[in-house]
């Protein structure tokens, strides 16, 4: 087997963990508001209820989480999950909207008061105050934690190889498994990569909202 | 009856009771200094008139329209609440500009959304919509210049000085149009070199038609521009009067100590 169709091979499997990184993020991301809101609610069963879920889903390893989306069903309700990639989405999602909302969570929580009650004897509606005055201030300190998490995410996505989705690193280990071992050493450039490109886009993200402090 | 009148104002935080029985009045055109120790309830009482705490009782009328009646508020809606608190300005101690805006952008922002608000439903007034989006800039602008900051318009609030942002902050106030402005220890975060600049621009926004309200520190600012002072003391109005009244002859034993101290040399 030659360099480049290894390089290649590994490609096509990469985009496993690609298609698994875009989901996440898409879904997460807003899920992670909703959660966010929950927890800040000020209806204490529903504030309650969200951060006792959001406990246990940090609490708990996120590939124990794979194994209970992926066998459970078919275990306790005769319903098999017969879609990886489904079962995959559902533990990545679930759990990163979770982190994310903690990080949602600190940011609006850190807008000192002054900026609401500054639009409110303005006159601006709560929706106003938030979309207009505080979301942007919010995004801006959230950025640094947000690009940690998400590089995390990068990572974690060779998790789904413990049941069975033909990502990069079980590709690899197919290679290894034919006696081929480089190939195992060989992904984390893909990796380097990848969240290489990441670093730059959150750095240019964060100098594009240097312009204001706050 | 008087422009503003505050009736009964109680006002407790938990076992805290922080206003016991507030009653003033206040004419138009008229400039009321609230002075007196922290702690004495004056924060409170702005904050009350501004609808940021809700009194326990009492009742606020402006202008014969009731704008609070303790009686009544809980049922009053968000939106009714909001059109109230557009009878009164507030300027913070610590400004509270939005960061992410330039001066003249924090000005204008609160009559752009009101405009873009009101003329959702009329599609075809687009050309009126522009107009009226135009006046708020002009008034904006104008209303910079008249704080003396023509020049830092398009500046970020951390460009600015301290005084600059109070500055700004008192010409998003008056970007509203509010009946009776009030200011909540405006020179308070202020350096002391800052501080007269500050206390210029609202010396000069006194009119026969602008009516304000200024908690604050500054002794001599009070004596010199405010018609009419009260001495705040344990959430009580001690003693109220003209500012010869209560800085020349107090009688309150209260209010003697509290200027004693004011006006003590170091």
């Amino acid at each position: 087997m030659g360099f480049t169709q290894v390089t290649l091979d590994l490609l096509i499997s990469f985009k496993e963990n690609c298609t698994i990184f875009a989901a996440t993020l898409l879904f997460a991301l807003p899920l992670g508001l909703l959660i966010s809101m929950g927890s800040m609610n000020k209806f204490f069963p529903l504030r309650w209820v969200t951060k006792t879920f959001v406990w246990i889903i940090r609490g708990t390893p996120l590939m124990l989480q794979l194994f209970i989306v992926f066998y459970v069903p078919g275990i306790m309700f005769n319903a098999p999950m017969r879609d990886r990639m489904l079962a995959t989405l559902i533990a990545f999602i679930i759990n990163y909207a979770c982190y994310f909302s903690e990080i949602y969570r600190g940011g609006i929580e850190s807008i000192a008061q002054g900026q609401y009650e500054a639009g409110q004897v303005l006159g601006m509606t709560k929706a106003q105050i938030f979309f207009k005055v505080i979301l942007l201030q919010v995004i801006k300190r959230i950025v640094p934690p947000m690009g940690n998490e998400i590089i995390t995410l990068v990572k974690d996505t060779s998790l789904a190889r413990i049941i069975a989705v033909g990502e990069i690193l079980f590709a690899a280990e197919r290679y290894a498994g034919r006696g081929l071992i480089w190939p195992m050493f060989y992904i984390g450039v893909y990796f380097l990569l990848f969240c290489g490109g990441l670093t730059l886009l959150f750095n240019y993200v964060e100098k594009k909202l240097d312009y204001f402090r706050g | 009856m008087a422009f503003l009148e505050v009736m009964g104002i109680y006002k407790n935080f938990g076992k805290t009771e922080v206003l016991k029985g507030i009653d003033f009045s206040l004419e138009k055109g008229e400039v009321l200094a609230i002075i007196g120790s922290s702690g004495s309830g004056k924060t409170t009482l702005l904050r009350c008139l501004n609808f940021l705490e809700t009194p326990d009782s009492g009742c606020i009328t402006l202008n014969k329209e009731v704008l609070f009646d303790g009686r009544q508020y809980k049922n009053m809606r968000e939106d009714e609440i909001r059109k109230k608190r557009l009878h009164f300005g507030l300027v913070f101690q610590s400004f509270n500009l939005f960061p992410q805006y330039t001066a003249l952008q924090n000005v204008k922002l609160a009559a752009e959304l009101m405009i873009k608000d009101e003329r959702k439903e009329i599609v075809a007034a687009k050309a009126q919509w522009t107009a009226a989006l135009e006046e708020v800039n002009q008034e904006a602008q104008n209303l910079l210049i008249r704080v003396g900051l023509e020049d830092k318009m398009h500046n970020y609030p951390w460009e600015l000085s301290g005084g600059q942002q109070q500055r700004v902050a008192i010409a998003r106030a008056l970007s509203m149009k509010p009946d009776i402005l009030c200011f909540d220890e405006p020179t308070s975060a202020l350096d002391p070199e800052l501080t007269g600049e500050v206390l210029k621009v609202i010396k000069g926004l006194k009119s026969s038609d602008r009516t304000m309200i200024v908690v604050t520190h500054e002794m001599e600012f009070a004596k010199n521009v405010a018609d009419k002072v009260i001495f705040m003391a344990n959430g009580v109005i001690e003693e109220e009067g003209t500012p010869e009244q209560v800085f020349e002859h107090p009688k309150s034993p209260l209010t003697q100590a509290f200027l004693n101290k004011s006006f003590e040399s170091i």
